[in-house]
């Protein structure tokens, strides 16, 4: 099954809701909590990272028996250096970022760290695709 | 420790939750910074944070936190709230300083995550 969402850049009154109504899928699907968590923290940075650096973005959940996969693409700025936009401690969030509790530059490795495999292709000016999946069974 | 016994330790007001007041709570982590709380793997914690929007309750529900003390006088908004409440989670205010609240909860037997 698949799911879409929208994301609105700058708008963090709403960056999570992806992620929220993905867990609630999750739950009813009896997956596995731990696995539910890595995957909810893994997207919910991911819509966070929407918010705070891109106009807008759309999330792209497909869902079956063997794996979660997830696309989330956007308009935005990009990312010059990939290798050090993952470094933990690496971040060009504003002010308004960090007051909401980011912006420490630990999005990406976050990510990582919960995702089985991750890959993110960037264009400068155009735009960033982050692919997370999530193994169901191993 | 139940989180009734944080409540009174803090003199903390409950906004949120008063009906699993009797949950326990094992350990206790304080941050500002909500991408810290994500990386965390501990059952049955208590956030601890002077930061009081929505991406500190969005924070806690996928990091399947259900009791936030919030510090240093700040005060949650309804929404906050009406999305706690579907999370099943309970909300605390108090008064003291994040060292001072921390403190009191070490002081009496909360165990750090690490």
């Amino acid at each position: 099954m698949e799911f879409n969402y929208e994301v609105e850049g700058g708008n963090f009154a709403k960056a999570g809701y992806a992620a929220s109504s993905v867990k609630k899928v999750l739950k009813e699907l009896n997956v596995d909590p731990k696995i539910i968590k890595r995957v909810v923290v893994a997207l919910y940075e991911g819509e966070v990272n929407v918010v705070a650096h891109a106009y807008r973005g759309n999330i792209k959940v497909d869902i079956d028996t063997e794996r979660i996969f997830i696309e989330i693409k956007d308009e935005g700025p990009g990312i010059p250096d990939i290798n050090l936009a993952m470094q933990v401690g690496y971040s060009t969030a504003s002010a308004m970022v960090r007051e909401m509790g980011f912006g420490a530059g630990m999005g990406l490795p976050n990510m990582k760290r919960n995702a089985d495999t991750l890959d993110i292709s960037s264009s400068v000016g155009k735009g960033t695709v982050v692919e997370l999946t999530t193994y169901l069974v191993k | 420790m139940k989180i009734k016994e944080i409540a009174e330790i803090l003199e903390a007001k409950v906004v949120c939750g008063e009906d699993d007041i009797d949950r326990d709570i094992r350990c206790g982590f304080a941050s500002d910074l909500m991408s810290d709380v994500l990386t965390l793997d501990s059952e049955n914690l208590a956030l601890i944070t002077g930061l009081a929007n929505m991406q500190v309750i969005r924070t806690a529900e996928m990091a399947d936190v259900n009791c936030i003390v919030f510090v240093r006088d700040k005060h949650v908004s309804n929404e906050m709230i009406e999305v706690a409440k579907e999370n099943d989670m309970v909300l605390l205010e108090c008064k003291y300083s994040m060292f001072n609240t921390i403190g009191k909860l070490f002081q009496a037997g909360l165990a750090p995550v690490y």
